[in-house]
């Protein structure tokens, strides 16, 4: 793995961006527009301050998720994984490039989200922004390397875009999001303990809530980035330099 | 091996889905020569192609690039591969497309340019990939193959849908290259691009009916152009082992 092939990676994924300005749109002003109307839904600002957190980290995991899986297939069915595999770029250089271009994407996005929260909104965050901060780029880069991973695991587009009720929104509904976690039966409790974004949920609702950087922050921050790391190298076990 | 070769191949199969797409592949390829492969589509081209680019998962035999196992790590770099339908991004310019498969090679800096000019793509540098023509896209996708210093060319189908003046300069170019010591693999599905290479493998069904030079293939089966000869070829190994 060397830097210059990681950032040559980022920076081709963020100039394919720059081309499509529709899409950059979107990835930066729909958070933004759905906390806006979460609120006037709400229309009760303490309301919103209890759920819009776990939102902050739910969109980029979630939109993360979407559009890496969208674009490695299209890696795949195009043929461009194939042509990179037979050059000399290692498969943590293509990864590790995806996770810091759409980490960058994903901080701007949670950026304007936040920003719009704070000032017009009425979000109170307690605790740390740059925490706040860490946390929602670190449940993108969780949702982009699932998104990775199940990829490999779609033969079309249309496959690929159906994973996303099967693997994240089961962790949307049991992240706590709904109902917080400690009221759910024992079974759905115990799903929801071994699903990363329960973690990454709590972690982001701590930060708003508490100043101080507490032991379940901390439990909550290893976790979330553990699950990342995993899927990671479940997302580079499934990039093949030779195929059938 | 020999220092004149480039490629090894020594009893190859290769079967996809249970059947069988290469059967007991043995050939040989000259260093710095324009190599033809051709047969028809569905013969099993690709698949070699892919075998020697290391690409292919291969069930036995075994495959030798430049005096190493093809795929090879420290192959990478001297083996230069186009594919048949295009493989660059589709949402980036021709120029994008090419610095980043140069960083890669870690080309040298006027690279980029050179292969563009090659190509003929001078006036296109800076168009998005989606909106080039067909034969713009496969010179495109060619131009990735050309960048850094490839010692092995393997190229499928490089000149399908191109105009006959960009078809003759790209030939030209395999020609120059070549000279230069570059060996090049160029596979084909129409016989008057076989007349242009100084070395022929004809292939059907998965299997290399002949390995011999343009003049040779005439001389032996009695044809006076390749199309009657890759004929007279199969209808002899036809009646033999019907």
């Amino acid at each position: 793995m060397t830097v210059t092939l990681t950032l040559a990676t980022a920076r081709r994924i963020l100039a394919q961006l720059r081309h499509d300005r529709r899409t950059v749109a979107m990835l930066v002003l729909v958070p933004s527009l759905l906390m806006v109307l979460l609120r006037f839904v709400f229309n009760n600002e303490s309301l919103f301050s209890r759920i819009a957190p776990a939102l902050l980290g739910v969109f980029p995991f979630l939109i993360m998720f979407l559009i890496t899986s969208v674009t490695t297939l299209r890696e795949r069915t195009t043929a461009t994984l194939e042509r990179l595999m037979t050059l000399p770029i290692g498969k943590l250089d293509l990864l590790f490039g995806y996770a810091v271009a759409f980490g960058l994407v994903a901080v701007v996005q949670v950026v304007v989200a936040l920003g719009v929260s704070i000032t017009w909104l009425g979000l109170d965050v307690a605790g740390s922004l740059w925490m706040l901060l860490l946390i929602a780029v670190l449940d993108a880069v969780l949702g982009m390397a699932l998104g990775l991973f199940v990829s490999a695991f779609a033969g079309s587009e249309f496959q690929a875009v159906q994973f996303m009720p099967v693997f994240v929104l089961p962790q949307v509904l049991l992240c706590g999001l709904f109902v917080p976690r400690g009221e759910m039966g024992w079974v759905l409790n115990w799903i929801s303990d071994v699903l990363p974004l329960s973690y990454a949920v709590e972690a982001i609702t701590e930060v708003t809530r508490v100043p101080d950087v507490t032991a379940t922050l901390t439990r909550d921050l290893v976790v979330v980035a553990a699950c990342a790391v995993l899927a990671l190298i479940l997302g580079a076990a499934t990039l093949r330099r030779r195929t059938p | 091996m020999a220092d004149s070769t480039t490629v090894d191949v020594e009893g190859l199969d290769v079967s996809r889905g249970g059947r069988t797409v290469l059967g007991s592949v043995r050939l040989r390829i000259a260093k710095g020569q324009v190599t033809g492969l051709i047969g028809p589509s569905g013969c099993g081209k690709t698949t070699l192609m892919r075998a020697i680019v290391g690409v292919q998962v291969v069930a036995v035999g075994t495959v030798t690039v430049l005096g190493r196992p093809a795929g090879d790590r420290r192959l990478r770099r001297r083996v230069g591969y186009a594919t048949q339908s295009p493989s660059i991004y589709a949402d980036l310019t021709v120029a994008e497309n090419l610095r980043y498969f140069a960083t890669i090679l870690r080309a040298p800096a006027g690279d980029v340019r050179r292969v563009i000019t090659e190509v003929d793509l001078g006036d296109h540098a800076d168009t998005l990939v989606s909106r080039l023509s067909g034969g713009q896209l496969s010179r495109a996708n060619l131009a990735v193959a050309l960048l850094g210093t490839p010692e092995l060319l393997v190229l499928d189908e490089p000149t399908v849908g191109l105009d006959p003046v960009l078809r003759d300069d790209l030939w030209s170019l395999f020609h120059r290259l070549a000279a230069g010591g570059v060996t090049l693999l160029v596979s084909s599905h129409v016989m008057d691009e076989a007349a242009r290479c100084q070395r022929l493998l004809l292939m059907r069904g998965g299997r290399i009916l002949a390995d011999d030079t343009p003049d040779g293939l005439r001389a032996a089966t009695g044809a006076a152009d390749l199309e009657q000869a890759f004929l007279r070829l199969i209808r002899a190994k036809d009646a033999v082992s019907p």
